[in-house]
């Protein structure tokens, strides 16, 4: 069994602090992803996992074992490296037996275990070469391989498809996921790319500033957030902030946004929202993709409302519209066909089924 | 405007001018150590054209070879140059390990004790070590004067410093992540050391054994203070004390046995040039 | 620690085991450097530390006369010019070598790149020849008697050069083989260095309109004052504790006019079997070697700190 918890999990650099107090608990063979920006304590975190750096506090379970003080050789653990960490002076088979090698393990079994990694991953052909013979995609399969062939309990990433140009990172996402099928082993995977984690994942941790902002599986971080930084770190482009007023007409609740605009919230969520009626400091949130062109046919919650358009972005599958509300602005994506030039007024709808209510003060979603 | 191209050119032919000035400067003195080996006694006293050999002899070349003295220098030379090179890399690789890699106390105050060990020259040491070799031989009886294996203890102490730091240097340039990739296969230390870290940096290993090697075979001082019989002295005090007797130099084979003296360290700068000159920059760029 | 829930068990290690093990490694590192710290203490230091000692003791080395070997330095002549001629011969010959290195470095760098390795190899000859043994041969080349250099000199009408023998022409003939010997080194560090320079750097001078020297001065300079510091500052704590070239030269003649820190103090105590008075006389290179380091130590870090 291959759960992986932490309790409390903090690291202090001198008296700076990098994670603040990790609680996590990761069932057996889930492929769970820690996403953040930089500096959020991801990689420190599984670092602490890995056991190349020092826990200040809390504990780390793997297995229901306590690992705190068991070096990494000894936590049954894998790692690949952002920078791949191949041993450049040995060929592919022997980066990838290298541990092996050190256990003494027999030389059939290691052939054996090799082999099926690298059939796995299909670099059969390129075990006799050297790192510096290799591609970057074919160097970070032999990390993965190295990892594979240990057989560990834990897989653990750390940021792997940073180095690989844009094309090589989307083929690689995929070889991962189908790896993490066939070997089904407990993986904890590190990243700043939000895609990345919404593709790969089982489940996604959102960190930021050493804390846990939110854990869910990757539609549930996208349709519920918890948090403004979630809500703004999932999803790209970004998600639309505006101050705004709820105000309340005859039992029926709207949105107010700068002078112009005044949106109705739906019938569903009065209940959820009567209490913050005329607070300061609401914000109100929607994704881009629920800002679209004017349709003939429009469903309940589907408002729509009229802009001048600052900036159009034809981006060939859509065209991403910015405009101006309450000196905001707001980006909305339409149909290529729908939009005329910028400067333009355009007739936009605005589905608000999908909004968000966000606290600013506090930085919750209502 | 002048063309970039005709500047180009003319900086090209000014340059190569100075620089065949330059060679021909810094290589006079070894032609004419070569030239003069070749020139009998008897052409060297007729002081005719020096810069010409007019009947070239291989006699010094024979005299020498045959020389048992001799022979005695250039062994002396040898065994004592091997085993301080292989010494100082077994002090130096593995003090330039911990002190790059595994931080502990008092790292950094000695690694930039290392450096400043440069500060005290052979010139100063030689002679509170003169005494303490002295004192050692009366009270202990052990012979450590007028021996060439006092030069194999002495020796280090002018290679270990810079090699170490070289060593370093080349260490430093190794990713960490490699250390903690070989601590999750499960390797010690001592394994990360030799498995690792010594094949990565093996360019460095070469480069910081060509230079003990090139100073153990070159120093002066040390041989010229502590060692004074004959069948004791390593090659160039050798040369230096016996072939220059009284008032009559012959020079003739005292350029011979310069030439051959020279011929080790010239041999290893020409096969493993590119390591030579590595050695001397990574002292300064990478430390 | 956190108190442990109960039903987990600990793995393998007893609890304590961290401290344990970063003592381990702390103990590793350190029995690796300790042949390192062994050698320089034994041999570098305490010799450094024993030679205060010697050089307050008297000829015999049975009384201590406290600074009396000092005291009766001060009242030498020749130990004045000693000094003199120790500080004349490392800066001129540092300012130099560093000169010499620096101009070469610009030529092998014009050269194209294919050739460079071959000027390169030519030019670092000088410094592969052990010092004695390079410097016999230019004892050969200003043989009073034979001097190849004083026959060509005859052949184009000049008179004879007493390369040796005369005071003034000594000193030249002992700076000129320092030159020759050091320059290559200078060389090596200053065509790494040029190559470290962005070309893009150059480009702009051009386009800004800088002529060969005041790119020199305003682009090449500024990039590698770093290693020029470092350079100097080696070469010279080498070339004020030199030994070798003096002594084979001129044996610190004619009339001591040519003797230096290292070939004087040898005299006094392995020629001369006063040991104390040797020691004497090598201690004063110390500070000078101290303060040089100090000044330029301390201008590379503050320069390191800018960078």
């Amino acid at each position: 069994m291959a759960q992986v918890t932490l309790r409390q999990l903090v690291k202090k650099y001198d008296d700076v602090p990098a994670v603040r107090g990790i609680n996590l608990d990761i069932p057996d063979k889930e492929f769970v992803v820690l996403v953040g920006p930089s500096g959020c304590g991801k990689t420190t975190t599984l670092r602490m996992i890995a056991g190349v750096e020092d826990i200040t506090d809390g504990e780390v379970l793997i297995g229901g074992d306590l690992v705190n003080d068991l070096p990494p050789k000894d936590r049954d653990i894998a790692m690949v490296f952002q920078n791949y960490a191949l041993y450049p002076h040995m060929t592919a088979f022997e980066n990838m037996s290298f541990g092996l090698r050190l256990k003494r393990v027999a030389r059939e079994e290691i052939e054996r275990r090799v082999r099926s990694a690298a059939e796995i991953l299909d670099i059969v052909k390129l075990l006799d070469r050297k790192p510096k013979q290799l591609s970057g995609g074919q160097r970070q399969r032999v990390a993965m391989g190295r990892a594979i062939v240990r057989d560990p309990k834990v897989f653990l990433f750390d940021e792997p498809l940073s180095n690989l140009d844009a094309k090589l990172r989307v083929q690689m996402r995929i070889e991962i996921k189908k790896v993490h099928k066939k070997v089904r082993t407990t993986t904890i995977y590190v990243t700043h790319d939000q895609v990345e984690a919404m593709t790969l994942a089982d489940r996604v941790v959102v960190m930021n500033g050493g804390l846990i902002e939110q854990v869910g599986a990757p539609n549930d971080l996208y349709h519920a957030p918890a948090t403004k930084f979630v809500a703004s770190f999932i999803g790209s482009p970004a998600m639309n902030f505006l101050q705004c007023q709820l105000d309340e007409t005859a039992g029926a609740l709207r949105i107010k946004l700068g002078e112009q605009l005044s949106l109705p919230v739906p019938p569903e969520r009065t209940g959820r929202y009567k209490p913050h009626v005329g607070k300061a400091r609401l914000v109100f949130g929607l994704r881009p993709e629920h800002i679209i062109e004017q349709r003939p046919h429009l469903e309940p919650g589907q408002h729509p409302f009229e802009v001048k358009l600052e900036v159009i972005e034809p981006m060939g599958l859509e065209t991403l519209v910015y405009f101006v509300v309450g000196g905001t602005e707001v980006c909305g994506r339409v149909a290529p066909n729908a939009v005329g030039r910028d400067g333009e007024r355009m007739k936009l709808v605005a589905d608000m089924n999908h909004m968000h209510l966000l606290d600013d003060a506090s930085g919750a979603v209502l | 405007m002048r063309s970039m191209k005709r500047d180009r050119r003319r900086a090209l032919y000014i340059s190569y001018f100075f620089l065949v000035l330059f060679a021909v400067f810094f290589l006079t003195p070894p032609l004419y150590m070569l030239l003069t080996s070749l020139k009998s006694s008897a052409e060297i006293a007729a002081a005719d054209n020096p810069w010409f050999v007019h009947s070239p002899t291989l006699e010094n070349y024979t005299a020498l070879l045959g020389s048992q003295q001799y022979l005695t220098f250039f062994r002396n030379s040898a065994v004592v140059s091997v085993i301080v090179v292989a010494l100082s890399m077994l002090i130096s690789v593995p003090a330039a390990f911990a002190l790059s890699r595994m931080k502990f106390w008092g790292s950094a105050t000695l690694a930039m004790g290392v450096f400043l060990t440069y500060l005290i020259p052979e010139t100063l040491l030689f002679i509170p070590l003169f005494k303490i070799f002295a004192f050692i031989n009366e009270t202990f009886d052990i012979q450590l004067m007028n021996n060439w294996w006092v030069l194999i203890i002495v020796y280090p102490t002018l290679t270990v410093p810079f090699c170490t730091w070289i060593m370093i240097g080349y260490f430093a340039s190794i990713p960490k992540e490699l250390d903690e990739a070989a601590l999750i296969d499960g390797a010690s230390y001592f394994q990360i050391l030799t498995q690792i870290f010594i094949p990565v940096a093996l360019p460095g290993i070469i480069a910081a054994t060509i230079f003990a090697f090139t100073v153990s075979w070159a120093d002066f001082l040390y041989p010229m203070a502590f060692t004074t019989s004959a069948d004791q002295l390593v090659l160039p005090a050798g040369i230096v004390t016996t072939l220059i007797k009284g008032d009559v130099y012959a020079w003739g084979q005292i350029m011979t046995a310069c030439l051959l003296g020279a011929l080790p360290p010239l041999l290893i700068y020409a096969f493993l040039m590119d390591y030579y000159i590595a050695g001397l920059t990574a002292g300064a760029t990478k430390g | 620690m956190t108190s442990i829930a109960p039903g987990v068990r600990i793995a393998a290690r007893r609890p304590g085991s961290l401290r344990r093990l970063a003592q381990r490694r702390s103990v590793i590192a350190f029995l690796m450097t300790l042949p390192l710290i062994v050698l320089i203490g034994a041999l570098v230091v305490y010799p450094a530390l024993y030679s205060i000692n010697l050089a307050m003791l008297n000829k015999s080395l049975e009384h201590f006369v406290g600074f009396g070997n000092f005291q009766f330095l001060f009242t030498r002549e020749t130990f004045w010019m000693v000094v003199k001629q120790s500080c004349i011969f490392a800066i001129s010959a540092v300012i130099f070598k560093a000169l010499v290195g620096f101009c070469v470095a610009h030529f092998v760098h014009n050269v194209p790149a294919r050739k460079q390795r071959k000027w390169r190899g030519m030019l670092l000859v000088p410094w592969v020849i052990p010092p004695a043994i390079s410097t016999l041969g230019w004892f050969w080349l200003f043989d009073p008697s034979y001097s190849a250099f004083n026959w060509i000199f005859r052949q184009v009408g000049l008179s004879n050069v007493n390369w040796l023998g005369d005071p003034y022409w000594a000193r030249f003939s002992v700076i000129l083989v320092n030159v020759w010997y050091g320059a290559p080194f200078f060389l090596i560090m200053y065509l790494a260095a040029l190559k470290s320079v962005p070309e893009q750097l150059y480009e702009a001078a051009a386009i800004d309109g800088a002529n060969w020297w005041q790119t020199i001065w305003y682009v090449t300079l500024p990039m590698m004052r770093n290693i020029i510091s470092i350079t100097v500052l080696f070469s010279l704590i080498v070339t004020f504790a030199n030994f070798d070239i003096v002594r084979i030269l001129t044996a610190g003649g004619p009339i001591d006019q040519t003797h230096i820190f290292a070939t004087w103090a040898f005299l006094q105590s392995i020629g001369g079997g006063d040991l104390a008075l040797g020691a004497s006389v090598s201690l004063f290179m110390f500070p000078i070697l101290a303060i040089a380091a100090y000044f330029i130590l301390r201008d590379i870090s503050r320069r390191g700190n800018q960078a």
